[in-house]
């Protein structure tokens, strides 16, 4: 569903990204995982047509340069903060995104009832809550039921209760066999939403992994940040019997890159 | 999964340019009008224009300097002066003030082009534009005819005209001051600094290099094609059936040598200064970052 190759990103002198290849195919949910300034906005950006690059990169066959429009209408995308002209009202904001996304007759209602934002449809963009505008992207992103959604940091400006109950919502309403890029330097997040983990470094793709390899490997560190008391609560949460590791909510809240 | 597969087939095909141009534009021209900036601009202009408007017809008489009506001549001055201020601050503001919040890395990440965003913006401007200066010169029309002053109908249509030729070429300039800038800020300043350039330089600039470089009048007419508010100058007056004297040696060249063909020159200047600066601002913003 998506595919990168090759792909190099200079600002001057600096590559952002540096041959860069990774494919994800269809109902994939990969997490790129990587410091500050290990790439992956800056790889999001290029996978939306929003930054030039060497290399290819194709949505659903569509290049994602030369024929962006027909590639992002595949894509639904949150950001990491919303952007918005923020004097429209919820309702009208979700009308005027499914109006470009060529929908004639948007369910507006049922978009925002998706995201529990039905009862604010009235009020302006700028009265809502940071967590409510990220519902709010959601329901737009996901207007038209794109095969593709990509999420870029998207709960780095919530707070901890915002942070749990988007990525519950996000958990819901991206699965079904929608092909889920994100970036994220939240372990929480990678645990629930991620089937691989692509980690970048300065720009380099340094490995692809399963989420339980991934999270395997993090443990210590998760553990050295969290102390040794903190570390005992999540070695029982981490380690469920004859399953996978997994982090629960509260341990990996605080574990970051 | 299967619905989302047969998304991918059915999602295909993108909304075609046009439409996706005229829903950016209705949220252009919406947030536009919207805007105190845009307000004030009106305001001004219209009270500008109601002032000269209401002084000219209380003085009687509709010939006056030249053969062409006092009022016309006032109301070209205020145009020459608020319509290009309002155009390129409008057109400064379009894109670098989406890239400063944000807004423009969000919009171009939906199934849009960077084409249509700009031009729908324009469209958007421009519809702002056209109805400020309708506002403007049509509350002066309705004063003029309530006073029963001379000045026709026809001449103050052209003038509207003319006014949205000039706005248009100026919002294509703002418009690529706005794409060449990251913020709103350095924008709205390089627009202010051209409107002074092309309100008070380039007639000082004109007589300065006609004196210092002793330039025939054909290169002094020449000259003056390059600055649009001097192209809307003379093509208002010719269009006001006024004689090009008023304007010096250039015009009195302009008139005998050109003749009627000065609509001709007058309106491909414009069109260039409507066109290119626009192609200028679309290849820069297809290649630019919007963040």
């Amino acid at each position: 569903m998506i595919r990168i190759e090759g792909v190099t990103k200079r600002f001057g002198r600096a590559a952002a990204l540096d041959h860069v290849s990774l494919e994800l195919q269809a109902g994939d949910s990969v997490a790129l995982w990587g410091a500050n300034g290990a790439g992956k906005t800056t790889l999001i950006r290029c996978v939306l047509g929003l930054l030039r690059y060497e290399g290819r990169i194709e949505v659903g066959g569509h290049d994602a340069t030369r024929h962006g429009k027909a590639a992002r209408l595949l894509v639904g995308y949150v950001p990491q903060e919303l952007g918005f002209q923020d004097d429209l009202r919820v309702a009208e904001a979700v009308a005027f995104f499914a109006r470009l996304r060529g929908i004639t007759r948007p369910d507006v209602r049922g978009s925002l009832a998706a995201v529990g934002l039905d009862p604010h449809r009235g009020k302006r963009v700028r009265e809502l809550s940071g967590g409510m505008k990220q519902r709010l992207a959601l329901a737009i992103a996901l207007l038209g039921d794109p095969p593709v959604l990509v999420l870029d940091e998207v709960t780095a400006s919530l707070d901890a209760v915002g942070r749990d109950e988007f990525v519950a919502l996000l958990k819901q309403l991206s699965g079904g066999g929608r092909t889920v890029l994100f970036a994220s330097h939240r372990l929480e997040e990678v645990s629930i939403l991620a089937g691989r983990v692509a980690v970048l470094d300065h720009g380099r793709l340094v490995r692809t992994v399963s989420r339980d390899e991934f999270l395997a490997e993090q443990r210590p560190r998760l553990f050295r940040s969290l102390g040794r008391e903190a570390a005992g609560t999540a070695e029982a949460g981490c380690t469920a019997p004859g399953g996978p590791p997994s982090f629960t909510a509260r341990s990996c809240r605080e574990a970051s890159l | 999964m299967s619905a989302l597969a047969a998304n991918v087939s059915a999602l295909c095909r993108p909304r075609p340019a046009g439409r996706n141009i005229l829903t950016l534009a209705h949220r252009e021209l919406r947030e536009a009008t919207r805007s105190k900036r845009f307000i004030l601009y009106s305001v001004a202009f219209a009270a500008l224009g109601l002032a000269v408007s209401l002084v000219s017809a209380s003085v009687g008489g509709g010939s006056g300097l030249a053969g062409f009506g006092r009022t016309t001549a006032g109301l070209i001055n205020i145009v020459l002066l608020v319509v290009p201020l309002m155009a390129l601050s409008a057109g400064a503001g379009a894109i670098a003030s989406d890239r400063e919040r944000g807004m423009l890395a969000y919009l171009l990440a939906q199934p849009v082009s960077r084409l249509e965003v700009l031009l729908g913006k324009y469209l958007g401007q421009a519809g702002a534009l056209a109805a400020s200066i309708a506002l403007g010169l049509g509350s002066c029309a309705v004063i003029l005819a309530w006073k029963g002053a001379a000045t026709s109908p026809s001449s103050v249509a052209w003038l509207a005209g003319l006014s949205l030729a000039l706005a248009l070429g100026m919002l294509s300039l703002g418009m690529l001051v706005s794409v060449l800038s990251r913020k709103v800020s350095v924008a709205v300043g390089i627009a202010v600094f051209l409107w002074l350039a092309l309100v008070f330089i380039s007639d000082l600039g004109l007589m300065a290099g006609a004196v210092a470089l002793r330039l025939r009048i054909e290169e002094l007419f020449a000259l003056s094609l390059l600055n649009p508010l001097q192209v809307f100058k003379m093509w208002s007056l010719h269009a006001a059936e006024a004689t090009l004297d008023v304007l010096g040696p250039a015009g009195l060249y302009a008139t005998e040598e050109y003749g009627q063909r000065l609509h001709l020159i007058f309106g491909a200047c414009m069109l260039a200064w409507i066109v290119v600066p626009l192609a200028a601002a679309g290849a820069v913003f297809s290649r630019r970052s919007p963040t």
